[in-house]
């Protein structure tokens, strides 16, 4: 069953086709890598279905509602978050508040005015306990300007995360980190996200992190789709061959 | 990052007894003008607290508090002069009224803008408002401004009044304790507010507003609101100072009075909670003695104010909590 699907969205930097009349659908629980060599228009989709920036045309639907022109806070309540390529974080506020505020703002309860925040003990106790699934718990109290930079991915995500989206758009989730902590941060995400029965879309340039972890991919080229599917069948695909794994990667 | 640690909450609430217990015997020990001096300077204080949720916590350069600061102050003194009104209480009322409503529109035109923007919009406001102080001088008294006498004054609901011969003295002590209980009030509720959910979001959206929207937050209504209870925090500091100064004049509401609450937060530091304060008293002194001293005393304040910016660009708290964490961590260091 779909849960998100675009028709024909389109836009344009003025002679540039970012993303071209893309039909783009995502099916409910999936994993899926969206990847492309660089300006291939991934993370242009993405800000769109994010509300990042409007389309010039096309429809978004999320379960069949269209939100095209929705608002960031309303398409957050309708199911979507997302992870920010440039890590993006409190970084004067403790890690655990990162996440707390998430379920603050989740829960509605950001414009209490009168009441201690540490005093809620059930955003608390649900901070901490996200924080220990994506292995920051001992980071709790320290700010989140101090984390190591494959912290920070990780601290991303999860307060994209800790807004129980329906469907969570990472975008590049281990870009700037080392190999090790390339398949540590994807191990830990992805069991945390499948484990929660999140849908994901993760935008990435690693094809090892890509057909390791993906159960669909879907492949961008110049702002249209060169191929989708699932990865072995990627991996053969003459085109995907042909632009993407034969040059970038 | 190197943010100094945060005390603990029984560290810091002894410090805070320790204050409140040196504060209380103030009259007892010094003299009537020492205790006029403080008075003054924990109405400042609490005007900077107010303006501090804007800087330290929104992120929010405003330029145009004394419109806030003035509207206190006029409430209390047209509430005399026209409805002939002498309880403290009613006029701390009437000029959180004042200001909301003053707070309320003015934020409507100033928070959806950040920056320099921001704060040419608020100078440019409160300008507004000090012109028509001086336009309507028929019913703000123009330049003579109006008289708020103590001798008239009544507080706790007329229970404490001042005639007599000896009452500027008995006005003095009993307005220092009725200021400071104002000023221990405004501090816990700003306490609580910095650190409610609400005082959360907002040092979200200073630190990243973009990340702060993709959680669903709608920026602007929280730096409305923020506005608005900073409007109404100075709001009470003009109320609370006008009955001690004896007189409003158009003076509250010109700029100077807004660069003054800025120079509070810098000098005492706007990233953590007791610098402004700490800034309001100190400036308060800085500028009584100045004057006393020298003709120049602007020049001496701007003299400082270099100095800060340049030397101690988080604030004499800021920087203290600094040197303190410093030194904490050498003698941890040591064997």
């Amino acid at each position: 069953m779909s849960l998100l699907r675009t028709e024909r969205l389109t836009k344009h930097f003025g002679e540039t086709r970012a993303v071209d009349g893309v039909d783009f659908t995502v099916n409910e629980g999936e994993f899926l890598s969206l990847v492309g060599t660089n300006g291939a228009g991934k993370t242009t989709l993405v800000n769109l279905i994010s509300a990042f920036l409007s389309p010039d045309s096309g429809r978004i639907f999320i379960a069949d509602r269209d939100i095209t022109y929705a608002p960031v806070d309303e398409r957050i309540r309708a199911g979507i978050a997302r992870s920010f390529q440039l890590v993006n974080l409190f970084d004067d506020l403790s890690v655990l508040d990162n996440v707390a505020l998430a379920i603050f703002a989740r829960e509605g309860k950001t414009k209490r005015i009168f009441t201690l925040a540490e005093r809620d003990t059930a955003v608390t106790q649900e901070a901490t306990e996200l924080l220990g699934q994506f292995g920051l718990a001992g980071k709790a109290q320290g700010l989140a300007g101090g984390l190591a930079q494959g912290e920070r991915k990780l601290l991303d995500v999860a307060v994209a995360y800790a807004l129980r989206p329906k469907l969570l758009f990472l975008d590049e989730p281990t870009s700037g980190v080392s190999t090790r902590d390339k398949a540590q941060i994807m191990d830990t995400v992805s069991s945390v996200v499948r484990g929660g029965g999140i849908t994901a879309v993760v935008i990435e340039h690693d094809m090892d992190v890509v057909f390791k972890y993906s159960d669909r991919v879907v492949v961008m080229h110049e702002g249209r789709f060169l191929a989708d599917g699932p990865p072995e069948e990627i991996r053969r695909n003459h085109d995907v061959q042909t632009y993407l794994l034969g040059t970038d990667v | 990052m190197s943010a100094p640690q945060a005390p603990s909450l029984v560290r810091r609430a002894a410090a805070a007894a320790a204050v409140l217990a040196a504060l209380l015997v103030v009259p007892a020990v010094a003299s009537t003008y020492q205790t006029q001096l403080l008075t003054y300077g924990l109405t400042l204080a609490i005007a900077a607290l107010g303006f501090n949720l804007l800087l330290g916590y929104s992120g929010l350069l405003s330029f145009g508090h004394s419109a806030f600061f003035g509207a206190g102050a006029y409430a209390v003194a047209l509430m005399m002069r026209y409805l002939g009104v002498t309880s403290m209480e009613l006029f701390i009322l009437g000029g959180i009224a004042f200001s909301a409503v003053l707070a309320a529109l003015f934020g409507v035109v100033c928070v959806r803008h950040t920056r320099i923007f921001f704060a040419i919009l608020t100078l440019a406001l409160s300008q507004v408002l000090w012109t028509l102080a001086y336009k309507f001088f028929w019913i703000t008294g123009g330049t003579d401004g109006l008289r708020v006498p103590f001798s008239k004054l009544t507080l706790l609901g007329g229970l404490v009044d001042f005639p007599g011969a000896d009452a500027f003295a008995k006005f003095i002590t009993a307005y220092y304790y009725y200021v400071l209980a104002a000023f221990c009030v405004c501090v816990a509720l700003m306490w609580l507010i910095v650190h409610s959910p609400f005082g959360k979001t907002l040092q979200a959206i200073r630190d990243n507003e973009t990340r702060a929207r993709f959680l669903g937050v709608r920026i602007w209504r929280y730096r409305w609101l923020a506005f608005l209870v900073s409007g109404i925090f100075t709001g009470v500091a003009g109320s609370l100072w006008v009955p001690l100064n004896g007189l409003t004049t158009p003076d509250v509401l010109y700029w100077p009075q807004s660069g003054k609450i800025v120079f509070f937060a810098v000098l005492g530091g706007f990233r953590n909670f007791t610098g402004p304060i700490v800034g309001a008293v100190i400036f308060n002194y800085l500028e009584v003695y100045a004057v006393a001293v020298t003709e120049y005393w602007q020049i001496t304040l701007g003299v400082i104010l270099i100095a800060l910016v340049t030397f101690l660009p988080s604030g004499v708290v800021g920087s203290a909590a600094r040197l303190s964490a410093r030194l904490k961590r050498r003698r941890e260091a040591l064997p």
